[in-house]
Formats: structure tokens, sequence, C-alpha cells
């Protein structure tokens, strides 16, 4: 269907599927033919059957809907912003972030707070990292900014604790040395979802 | 037909079926709620309970423990002996129903011998006896709502009274041609009717589905749950219920589904007779199931219907329906 189809406001001159709805009945008669019709029309069993149908294909085509949440998650988005994860150089295990402070500098809403020193290589090492995540408004600017691509957004969207200190230290955050392998690497901003292809549909427009 | 000798029946046996059919057929209805549950899920590709127990089977004990625990709250204004004794004769009438109504084969208890009957009490005016005891049912709504000081309590009462007294005379004469054609009250009579020819269904099909229609009215199902409808009167009677006396109403609405589904597996769908290699009693165990699964599977069919729509479908449609059904069976059986 090409653009001009749509921009065509002229009611007169469109093809309009009108509904096909009957008058209501006038006379004593046609009110009972109405009646009559509608006891036989089989729709009260098209219902039963539909109900039937989706039973079956629940129980037995593997249709059910349900996700058991605290045990069953859905995929989540790569986009999604949630608890920040900490990354780790793949060969070496190190941290990545490499104490530049742009994260700290771009927080719009000034939760993070970092404090760096030169090791004994003269190399930049984080002493102290902390994201206050009562301020967070997980805007997702310090993962863009960061030039290691070490602070990402990670999928953690349980934020519900005791502390807020349980989500906010750097070694919270940061992928445990024993887990390096189950490292997952951030697609970026912009980045489409594993199943994106699956979930495209039509727009209704084209309906 | 052969006469076979029957045992007497004696007080013990009368009392131990009585017990039973108490415990058996409240456990029933309570496990009724849990495949209600489960059923009406499935419908909607849901999972249902799942957590207590495997597949959520304990649920049911969980849905007890906070029933008998919960506060038992009489609200200020409500008249207090009315509303106390309202769900009791709820649950009572829909036990005393199934009195006289075969539910379980007859056996002998070993070592004791005492003869258990099928039937509590056989009486020769069965169906009369259960149907009228399943009107008086409607005293539990009825009362319940006009004792609880409460505006939908009193909404739900007078649709209590609109409903139950509109839909005794569908089922009474729906009933009527059956009766007419066995010329018995008698549940037994029915049965036996049924034995060597056609189930009844076939020659009373009119009957069968104004049964049907008014047994979900009676037991305030689905398509006719004005009573409690909570869109429309937050819980209707029983709003101001809490606890075991809500349990109790429950209960009896669960209990008068199954009397409904014997009732209509006895006189409409061929009893407990022998079919094909089934024997009687697994036909009848699936006879009620299939009513009570219906029962179910139309309320997560369809939709509802509003009081005056109930009211036009009873007077203008079904009674007339039944009147002419009784007048042509009546010619018919003169005829032949």
């Amino acid at each position: 269907m090409s653009l001009e189809q749509f921009k065509n406001r002229n009611v007169g001159t469109q093809n309009y599927k009108k509904l096909d709805l009957e008058h209501s009945p006038t006379c004593g008669w046609c009110q009972f033919k109405q009646v009559v019709s509608r006891t036989f029309k089989p729709e009260l069993f098209v219902g039963l059957w539909v109900t039937l149908r989706e039973m079956g294909n629940a129980l037995f085509r593997g249709k059910m809907h349900t996700t058991q949440y605290p045990f069953e998650k859905l995929p989540i988005s790569p986009r999604y912003r949630a608890i920040h994860d900490m990354l780790r150089l793949l060969e070496s295990g190190h941290y990545r972030c490499i104490g530049c402070g742009l994260c700290e500098k771009i927080c719009i809403s000034n939760c993070i707070s970092m404090d760096t020193r030169y090791d004994e290589n003269q190399r930049k090492e984080v002493s102290e990292y902390t994201i206050n995540f009562g301020r967070c408004i997980f805007c997702g600017y310090c993962a863009e900014v960061c030039p290691e691509l070490a602070i990402v957004h990670g999928p953690r969207y349980e934020t519900a604790s005791e502390q807020r200190a349980s989500f906010s230290l750097f070694e919270d955050m940061l992928t445990p040395i024993d887990k390096l392998n189950l490292q997952q690497e951030y697609d970026g901003f912009g980045a489409i979802s594993s199943n994106a292809d699956e979930n495209i549909k039509k727009t209704p427009l084209a309906y | 037909m052969e006469a076979t000798i029957l045992p007497e029946v004696t007080a013990a046996g009368v009392i131990i079926k009585a017990v039973l059919i108490l415990a058996v057929i409240s456990a029933i209805a309570g496990f009724g709620t849990f495949i209600e549950r489960k059923i009406l899920a499935f419908m909607q590709r849901r999972l249902g309970p799942m957590h207590v127990g495997p597949h959520g089977l304990l649920q049911l004990a969980a849905d007890g423990i906070k029933l008998f625990t919960k506060e038992d709250i009489i609200p200020q204004h409500a008249n207090k002996v009315v509303f106390a004794v309202a769900p009791a004769i709820t649950a009572a009438t829909a036990f005393i129903a199934l009195a006289a109504v075969p539910v379980f084969p007859d056996f002998t208890i070993p070592f004791v011998d005492i003869y258990v009957p099928s039937i509590a009490s056989d009486i020769n005016v069965g169906i009369l006896f259960v149907l009228g005891m399943m009107a008086a049912g409607l005293y539990g709504p009825l009362l319940a709502g006009m004792a609880q000081a409460n505006k939908w309590g009193i909404i739900g009462s007078a649709r209590t009274a609109i409903q139950f007294l509109s839909y005794e005379v569908i089922t009474g004469l729906s009933i009527l041609a059956p009766i007419m054609m066995v010329g018995s009250l008698s549940f037994v009579d029915f049965n036996n009717y049924q034995t060597d020819g056609l189930w009844m269904v076939v020659y009373q099909p009119v009957a069968f589905v104004l049964f049907i229609i008014a047994g979900f009215a009676e037991t305030n199902r689905t398509p006719f749950d004005l009573l409690e409808h909570e869109a429309e009167v937050i819980s209707g009677y029983a709003t101001e219920y809490s606890g075991m006396r809500w349990g109790m109403f429950f209960i009896g609405e669960y209990a008068n589904m199954i009397t409904i589904g014997v009732i209509a597996a006895v006189v409409f769908l061929g009893g407990y007779n022998d079919f094909w290699i089934f024997p009687g009693w697994l036909m009848i165990i699936a006879k009620i199931a299939f009513s009570f699964f219906f029962m179910l599977w139309v309320r997560a069919a369809w939709p509802h219907v509003r009081p005056d729509q109930l009211m036009w479908l009873c007077w203008k449609v079904l009674m007339p329906l039944a009147v002419i059904n009784v007048i042509i069976t009546g010619i018919v059986m003169m005829l032949v």
C-alpha cells in the first residue's frame, strides 16, 4: 500500500467495508424470528470450541503463556539498562576500568563517585568506585561514554535489597574472577535483541 | 427385570452412608475449587495454582487453613442470628438434597456385616424432595443478603429471589416430561427405565437442555451468576462474609453443582447402568465429572447476562418451551 492512499482523507472515495449489521426488528413476528435465528445459531458452541481448543493448545502443544517468574525469567533486551556491571579483560582478568573519570563527569544525577591513584607501575588504578543507586536514573550515559566498555548496564533488574550498598561497590559490580568465562560482552547502544527477527511484526496500518 | 433381594437397610448403614456422603462430597467440593481454578487457567493458557505442593495440589490445604483461621467478622448493624445461620442453610440444604440421590454404589462392610445402601434414604418422591431442598437453599443467600446491613447484600438477595424462584419453575416443568414418561418420582425407577432402552435425553432433548440451563441458574454458575457477580455487586449476598462462613456458601454451591450433575446423569443420561464395557459406577462418575467440567467450561467461554435478560430468558423463552414440551409429551403418550 503506497503512502498516497494513507494521505487520502477524502472519505467518499475510499473503499470502506461496511459492517453487515441488520436493522433491529420492529414487529413482534420479526423479533420472534430474530430470537429463533439467534437461538439456533451455533455461536455459543463456537465460543465453547474456542476455549477447548486453547486448552488443548496450552496443555499439549506447549502454548502455555505462564512464566513462573521467580524460577523462570523472560529473555531481556541487550538495551535494557539495569544495575551496572563492571567488566574484566578476558585475557588477563584485570578490570577494564582505566580510571579516566568520564563516567563520573557525565553522570547527570551525580551518583558516581570514584577515586584513583597511581600504582607501582605508574598505571591508574581505581581505589574507590561507588554508584549511589538512590540517585541513579539509569540513563546509560556512563556506559555510553566509557571508552573501554568497562562500565555497562547489566540485566539485574531485581533491585530490591536490604541495603543499597549491596549493589553499589565496585567489587559487587565487577564480574567475579571465577565467572570470567561467563562474562557477557556488551553489544553497545542501539544493539538489537538476539531474538529481534522473531519479534518483527507488520505495523497495524499494513493490515 | 428380575428383582434382586437386597439386604435390609439398618440405621447403622444409613448413618455410615450419611457420614460418607458428607465427608466425600465436602472433599470433592473442596477439590472442585482446585479443579475449577486449574481448568479455567488452562482454558486461558495459564498454569493456575502451582506453588503449594506438586502442581498446586496442596492449595486446598492452604485454602482450608486460611478459611479456618480467618477472623469471623459479624458487621455491627447486622442481624446477628440470621447472619450466623444463613451459611449453614446453604450448606445444609445442599447436603440434605444429596440424601435422596444415589451417589455411590451400595456395598457391605466386611466383618461387621453392615449393608450401606446407595441412597441414604430411598424415598418414593426422590426428585420432588431433591428439587424442594435445592429450592429451600435459596433462603441461604436471601437471608444472608438481607441480614448483613449492606447495600450490595440487599441487591444480591433481591437477585436471589428473582433468579432462584423463576428458574425453579423451569426446573420443575422441564423435569415433568421425563417424570410423565417414567411414571415415578424415584431415582431408582428413572435408572431402571433406562436400563434396556435408550437414554432419556434421546426422548427428551428439549427437557434436557432446559434442565441444564435451569441448573446453571439454580447453582448460581456463570452465565447466570448474578447473585455475587463481583463486577456489579462486590460479592452480592456474600459481601460481608469472611472465613468459614463464606466457605460454607462455597461448599454449598459446589455440592449443588454435584447434585445437579447427579440428577442430570440419572434422569437424562442413563444413570448408573452399565454401558458397553464400562461398569455402572464408572459411568455415573464419568457423567457427573463431565457435567462438572461442562459448568467450568461454560464459565470460561460465555459472558454472563443482565438480570433483565435473565428474566426475559426465563419467562418468555424457557417457560413456554417447557410447557409446550410437556404438552407434546402428553399428546404423544396418549396416542402411542
